[in-house]
């Protein structure tokens, strides 16, 4: 399901239409699952970008939570080389100095000499004033902007999280911040975490309902009994290391799509494991104990299965079709036995070698149509 | 058991790993011992501190960890131990907003994380917060203030490679509305420590119980190490104790 979330993101946009955005939830007690959730998608989406199959020319990281670092070197594990990163990834850092305190240090400490803080790397940029949207905004599209291509380029946008953003931000202005992020025409696609359980119930529904996608991470056991006391060591350990990722895709039409496979961490790599074999197990142990037999035996499947249907052609050198009652078939190939203008009594099934039985069939008059699902009438012209 | 130092259960479940260790405790089960075996550790391995108090004035942990065999006195002379007493560390009172009290606050802990950095003992430099309820009642109440304050620290975690401890009040933060402190320490620790009663009822030999949860990154190798742990423990004058349960008479 992953793969289907990050081929959305990689396909873009399509012309009228505003761009895939899809939101990543989680909550405490699968945290760390949930924001290894987040580089995964970012890292496998970026070398989508790197490839050139995407539709977006490079991917733009606003990083609150994470320091610019971490996304780097995930990125590096999954194959990227410093190349790609620096022709395709741009990171708006966030995270080391959201409020320009450390800027107002060193500006206090050379007196107003304002030497710019430089980053030794060249795709991560310092933002400091975080509580002002509309200036993250223009910062974005900048960074979007720069990406090198042809023609209409395209990039896409992460924000890692929106749970920090809205410590210093309303609900209103971040959602008009990722609403116009989405109808901006340069960009293709879009995603972003949030920690569902840090706010209200309404907000991370109101963040919802401006996604196409939602890719909800759930413990995959859940206490019925209470929360976190210490008796469910086990329950604990085993949602640390294992999860539910639960993907909801909207489609154009209104259509609501479920998906859902487990997500580990193996060694310090976030992996996907689309055969959930723990339902399958359910499923088999559901059906019910019951003292008749439900399974056929092999013997009876295969009698079964030779069992020939009187509407097929039976052996007479012509293929065998099935008239599904949706399309007709052409004048000639129709049996004749059935569109002869005379009256049929009886039709044989042709005897081919073998001893099988006949199907008698008398038709009750000539007001009979042959078999057929199609409107009688449908040739008047009423 | 064997004395605090190697080999005991609380090293043992923490790993080496963790730069955010969270402690929670409460009223019934004070969590401060893990707090002293914390800073012990970050002092005897040849590392430096900054210690910010509100809880308790500097003898009080002077003597307290004297009774364990560390010279909190010395350390501050040497200049390993950076004591800031907060209990007076005003919200208005003096100039500027509290905003810019944080910040002077953070500087002079970014300074000495560099110092500790380009100096010659370049150790492990740990920042300890005892604890992070009573920052938000300095705060006057103001949680934004402190959790930008925690962040920076978080953030220095991460850049100048040192340590973050932070004790918080679990009770307090009880209801459902007032919960955001707490959840956000929660969600930055990679390492979660909780004091807790026993859930049997009191025992004259136990204490209490700890389980630490072991949140790790994925920066770490060690993929199949034990997450959650949960044993009791019995403080002591010099130290604590820690068995698993029914492993003591």
């Amino acid at each position: 399901m992953a793969e289907a979330v990050v081929r959305c993101l990689r396909d873009g946009r399509l012309d009228g239409e505003h761009a895939p955005a899809l939101a990543v939830e989680g909550s405490l007690q699968c945290c760390s699952l949930a924001a290894g959730a987040m580089l995964h998608i970012a890292a496998a989406f970026a070398s989508q970008v790197a490839a050139g199959k995407a539709q977006a020319r490079g991917l733009v990281v606003v990083a609150f939570d994470r320091s610019p670092q971490v996304y780097l070197e995930f990125m590096q594990r999954r194959g990227l080389d410093a190349n790609a990163l620096n022709r395709c990834v741009r990171i708006l850092d966030c995270y080391s100095d959201p409020l320009g305190w450390k800027q107002k240090i060193q500006n206090q400490q050379h007196q107003g000499n304002s030497a710019k803080l430089s980053t030794n790397k060249e795709n991560i940029t310092v933002y400091r004033s975080v509580k002002d949207v509309t200036k993250l905004l223009s910062f974005t599209t900048e960074l979007g902007g720069d990406f090198e291509g042809e023609g209409k380029k395209y990039f896409s946008v992460a924000v890692d999280s929106i749970s920090s953003m809205l410590r210093h931000a309303s609900v209103p202005s971040i959602s008009g911040l990722l609403s116009n992020l989405r109808s901006h025409e340069q960009v293709s696609s879009i995603f972003w975490m949030i920690r569902s359980d840090l706010h209200e119930p309404k907000v991370p529904r109101a963040f919802e309902c401006l996604s196409t996608m939602v890719a909800c991470v759930e413990p995959a056991l859940v206490d019925p009994v209470c929360g976190e006391s210490p008796g469910n060591m086990s329950i604990l350990e085993q949602n640390y290391s294992k999860v539910k990722f639960i993907v909801r895709l909207k489609r154009r039409n209104g259509r609501v799509k479920h998906l859902y496979e487990d997500l580990y961490i193996d060694g310090n790599d976030i992996k996907f494991d689309s055969a959930p074999s723990v339902s399958i197990e359910v499923n088999q142990s559901l059906v019910p104990k019951v003292q008749f037999n439900l399974e056929l035996s092999e013997k009876e499947r295969s009698d079964r299965a030779n069992v020939v249907l009187p509407f097929e052609h039976q052996g007479n050198g012509e293929p065998i079709r099935i008239y599904d009652g949706r399309r007709s078939l052409p004048e000639a190939q129709r049996d004749p036995n059935l569109t002869a203008p005379a009256l049929v009594d009886e039709m044989k099934a042709p005897k081919s070698g073998t001893a099988k039985g006949e199907i008698h069939y008398f038709r009750d008059s000539d007001d009979e149509q042959p078999d057929s699902d199609e409107d009688p009438d449908d040739d008047l012209d009423i | 058991m064997e004395e605090y130092g190697g080999g005991d259960l609380l090293s043992e479940a923490m790993g080496s790993a963790a730069r955010v260790v969270v402690v929670e405790d409460c009223v019934e089960a004070p969590g401060a011992f893990v707090l002293h075996l914390l800073l012990k550790r970050a002092l005897a391995s040849g590392g430096a501190a900054a210690f910010l108090a509100l809880a308790q004035p500097f003898s009080h942990y002077d003597r307290v960890l004297r009774k364990m065999g560390c010279n909190l006195s010395l350390h501050r002379r040497n200049e390993r131990l950076h004591f800031f007493e907060l209990l007076g560390f005003p919200g208005g009172a003096r100039e500027g907003t509290i905003a810019d009290r944080f910040v002077q606050l953070y500087n002079e802990i970014q300074r000495l994380v560099e110092a500790n950095r380009t100096g010659e003992n370049a150790g492990q430099f740990t920042v300890i917060i005892d604890d992070a309820s009573l920052l938000e009642i300095v705060a006057l109440g103001s949680v934004n203030d402190v959790l930008d304050f925690l962040h920076y620290c978080f953030a220095l975690t991460s850049e100048m490679n040192c340590t973050l401890v932070v004790l918080i009040h679990e009770d307090i933060y009880a209801d459902e509305e007032n919960i955001g402190l707490l959840l956000h320490l929660r969600y930055i620790a990679d390492l979660v420590i909780k004091a807790a009663p026993l859930s049997t009822g009191l025992a004259a030999d136990v204490h209490g119980q700890l389980s630490v949860v072991n949140k790790g990154t994925f920066g770490e190798q060690r993929a199949k190490a034990q997450k959650v742990w949960n044993f009791h423990f019995k403080v002591k004058e010099n130290g604590a104790d820690f068995f698993y349960p029914g492993t003591r008479h």
